[in-house]
């Protein structure tokens, strides 16, 4: 065993290894990425039925109905709006007026079923995304995001 | 007054990490010992202003000095004096102290305990310490002052974030500093030894321990924060894959690599320029999770208090330190010279490819919490995308099965040249023991994911080939009872140690694969005295009742649990609400067996059109979950016996070279 081989081993290893991660990120990632929508960009562009994906926006005020464990609201980036059914327990942060991330997809109805409202540590908190989008639809108010 | 007091000594400090980053660095170009032993004294220094500071933002609130913007933002009097005390590092400002506090005690603790340190490269070692020390302090300084006054003072404050204010919280940062700040060491040794020239095994002797204390920490932290989420949250997970959790774990996965690399270093002068390279690597990781936190760029379920114009300064100081410590490395690397060669079948060889699996896990767990980034910049903000647990357990899982399977085989190989045969030989009671595993989990859950028992079965190889390696150590059965006694209490402490992180290791992957794969969750509602089922329990809702803590009101749930014999357990899960916050948390209620945790939560409630209430209740049963905490535990236990290994006191190498040719006969203990 020379140094010229050890080193050579070493490389050959690190490139067979680089490879085979490079593999598995490439094929995990094509199933994985999760995008994210607001109703407008729902309203430009089609989106297979059972595709998973975010949806941002603020919870309508009064939209927020209860029978059983299912909870259904409407997302609004105050734009267009969005019908969200969702059955489990929501976050302790979730609250009409606020700003909501929900991941699920959409069905043929137009009814986005989330499997999970994304829950945020602090009230004030607006999400990025929600954040973005309302800016981009002109309607952030420089308030809004301390409210 | 002494809000002033420690805004002054907090500049104080910056002026005199100033000076210790030129003066014994100039010392130890010159070989003036003078210049290099003031080095010392200026660190101790610096850390002693420092706990000033931090004692007197401590204070603030402590009292509840409302005239402090920090002390109004982040407190309320009415808060018990624990949370007041963990206030002061749950926010930016306070929290970016600690961490500068504990990068300063790291640097007296070189300057006091390391005496037995050529001086030279101790005088490096501060003064790259303090150039760290210097960029930091003046990002608290100059955009993150904790001591700005209000006038007038507001008479009372807007409380802490409720989530925060749980025990379990209020020592998980401290900790996971300890740990990412610890990294620093590893870090200012590399860089010191780079300028200094010369890297040896006394290198790795003496980087070790500090590498290996920034690891308990770092892991005793993350295994706190991860059990601070799964009891706190209320969605029965522990881990998420969360930018924030990935944050601290990449310095992890880097910093394990390090703590493995660096023994190659220590006991075969081999693999030097990695070791140095993956010791700025990973404290370049814990500088990328400062600033993953601090800036908000990312977002995470765990992103409070944070501010994009911060996030540029950080990044800066990301930038320079990883760019100038990876320029020199550039520069000075071909100077190491290659130690002692070694087979690829070869202790040696195993902690390659121990270093390389560790590497690549941490790569692709790298790509994943960047990648939302990156595609935003690149695509200019039009596409959002965010990468889910899928993701990071379809790369991550793989990686870790050679990693793990290899964990077995490793100590049983020798240095520079290991017998295979040998070593596999040994490891039939372990491979025995992984089929029976896997055996006996198939039948006991036959209806689980398939996978789940043959991730049993690893955990059934490592743990018995970790035990069979550390029995042939002690010769268990091969030897008299007397004679193995006297072995295992003679053996080195970092031998032990190995042993019992490598077991935690085992604990913790059982732990992982049964709440991961065994999980039954229920969602429903309730409404007082009815019933619902959960595999073999009977869940009733038996009263709900409201009453006051200390800063909430709660109300709280009575759950009747009863399983098939008719055995019950009494359950109670609380809602709690914090009017300063105008904010709810949840308290779930977990009963903990050594086989798995009941987790209850109760929701919120809501009127039938018939005029019954009725609660919203999740119901968890997580089969193994203690076992995580507990492995994590006796991970952080072994790496303290290590710890306290005396080889590993910096003091140490000279003892032993003192009373090495009195041992030389005996074969070196493996380690």
């Amino acid at each position: 065993m020379k140094r010229k081989h050890q080193r050579l081993l070493l490389v050959l290893a690190s490139l067979g290894l680089v490879g085979a991660g490079a593999a598995l990120v490439l094929t995990a990632v094509e199933d994985s990425l999760v995008f994210f929508y607001t109703p407008a960009d729902l309203a430009e562009r089609e989106i297979a039925g059972d595709q998973l994906f975010r949806l941002g926006g603020l919870v309508e005020a009064g939209s927020v109905r209860q029978s059983g464990s299912t909870t259904t609201f409407r997302v609004t980036d105050l734009t267009r709006t969005v019908p969200v059914s969702f059955t489990g327990v929501l976050p302790d942060l979730f609250r009409e007026g606020q700003g909501v991330v929900a991941e699920g997809s959409l069905q043929p109805d137009g009814t986005f079923v989330a499997s999970q409202i994304l829950a945020k540590h602090d009230e004030t908190y607006m999400p990025k995304e929600v954040a973005d989008a309302l800016k981009k639809s002109g309607r952030w108010q420089d308030g809004a995001a301390a409210q | 007054m002494i809000a002033e007091i420690g805004q002054f000594v907090l500049v104080l400090a910056l002026i005199i990490a100033g000076v210790q980053v030129v003066v014994p660095m100039v010392g130890a170009a010159r070989g003036d010992g003078t210049l290099m032993a003031f080095g010392s004294r200026m660190a101790v220094a610096q850390a002693v202003l420092l706990i000033l500071a931090f004692a007197a933002l401590t204070h603030a609130f402590v009292v509840s000095d409302f005239s402090l913007a920090l002390v109004f933002q982040n407190s309320h009097s009415l808060k018990p004096m624990l949370y007041k005390v963990s206030g002061v590092w749950g926010n930016h400002e306070g929290s970016m102290l600690m961490w500068v506090l504990i990068l300063a005690v790291y640097g007296a603790a070189v300057a006091v305990f390391g005496r037995n340190l050529p001086p030279t490269l101790k005088a490096r070692v501060l003064s790259v310490q303090a150039m760290i020390g210097v960029a930091f302090l003046a990002f608290i300084v100059f955009t993150s002052n904790p001591f700005l006054r209000l006038n007038p003072a507001p008479p009372d404050g807007t409380g802490l974030n409720p989530l925060l204010q749980d025990p379990g919280l209020a020592f998980h940062p401290p900790l996971l500093y300890l740990g990412y700040v610890g990294f620093s060491m590893a870090f200012s040794f590399a860089v010191a030894a780079l300028i200094e020239g010369r890297i040896d095994a006394a290198w790795g002797r003496w980087v070790r321990p500090w590498t290996l204390a920034a690891w308990v920490f770092l892991t005793g932290g993350i295994a706190l924060g991860s059990w601070w989420a799964y009891y706190e949250l209320g969605w029965g997970g522990w881990w998420f894959w969360d930018p924030v959790e990935n944050a601290s774990f990449m310095p992890w996965l880097f910093g394990t690599a390090l703590l493995h690399s660096s023994i190659v270093v220590e006991k075969r002068d081999s693999l030097k320029s990695w070791t140095i390279l993956l010791a700025i690597l990973t404290f370049s990781m814990s500088l990328l999770g400062t600033f993953l936190v601090r800036s908000g760029v990312l977002t995470s379920v765990h992103t409070f208090a944070s501010d994009p114009a911060r996030g540029i300064f950080i990044l800066m100081i990301l930038l320079v330190t990883v760019g100038g410590a990876l320029s020199l490395f550039a520069w000075r690397a071909p100077t190491i010279r290659g130690g002692g060669l070694f087979a690829p079948v070869s202790r040696e060889g195993a902690l390659v490819l121990n270093n390389m699996l560790l590497t690549l896990a941490c790569a692709t767990v790298l790509l994943g919490t960047l990648y939302p980034l990156i595609l935003d910049a690149a695509s200019s903000g039009a596409s959002r995308v965010s990468v889910g647990p899928p993701y990071f357990n379809a790369t991550f899982a793989p990686i870790m099965v050679p990693l793990v399977a290899a964990m077995a085989i490793g100590p049983l190989l020798a240095w520079k040249r290991g017998n295979l045969r040998a070593a596999a030989r040994k490891l039939l009671l372990a491979a025995a023991a992984a089929i029976a595993a896997v055996a006996a989990t198939f039948i006991a859950v036959p209806d689980g994911p398939a996978l789940a028992p043959f991730a049993i079965g690893l955990a059934a190889w490592i743990a018995t080939g970790t035990l069979v390696e550390g029995s042939a150590r002690i010769r268990l059965f091969a030897a008299p009872a007397a004679e193995s006694w006297r072995r295992l209490t003679g053996l080195p402490r970092a031998a032990s140690g190995m042993t019992l992180a490598h077991l935690g290791m085992a604990v913790l992957i059982a732990g992982i694969t049964g709440a991961s794969a065994w999980r039954s969750e229920l969602i429903t509602t309730l409404a007082v005295g009815e019933t619902a089922q959960i595999k073999n329990y009977a869940l009733t809702l038996q009263a709900v009742e409201n009453g006051k803590g200390p800063n909430y009101n709660f109300e709280r749930g009575t759950f009747l649990l009863t399983d098939r014999n008719g055995a019950t357990i009494v359950m109670y899960p609380e809602r709690r609400f914090f009017p300063v916050a105008g904010q709810s948390t949840t308290e779930a209620a977990i009963k903990t067996t050594l086989m798995a945790d009941l987790y209850a939560v109760l929701g919120t409630s809501r009127t039938t059109p018939e005029g019954t209430e009725q609660w919203t209740v999740r119901f968890f049963i997580n089969p193994m979950v203690p076992w995580i905490w507990l492995g994590a535990l006796v991970m952080v236990g072994g790496g303290l016996l290590s710890l306290s290994d005396r080889r590993h006191r910096v003091g140490a190498p000279r003892r032993k070279q003192q009373h090495a040719p009195g041992v030389s006969g005996a074969p070196a203990p493996a380690e």
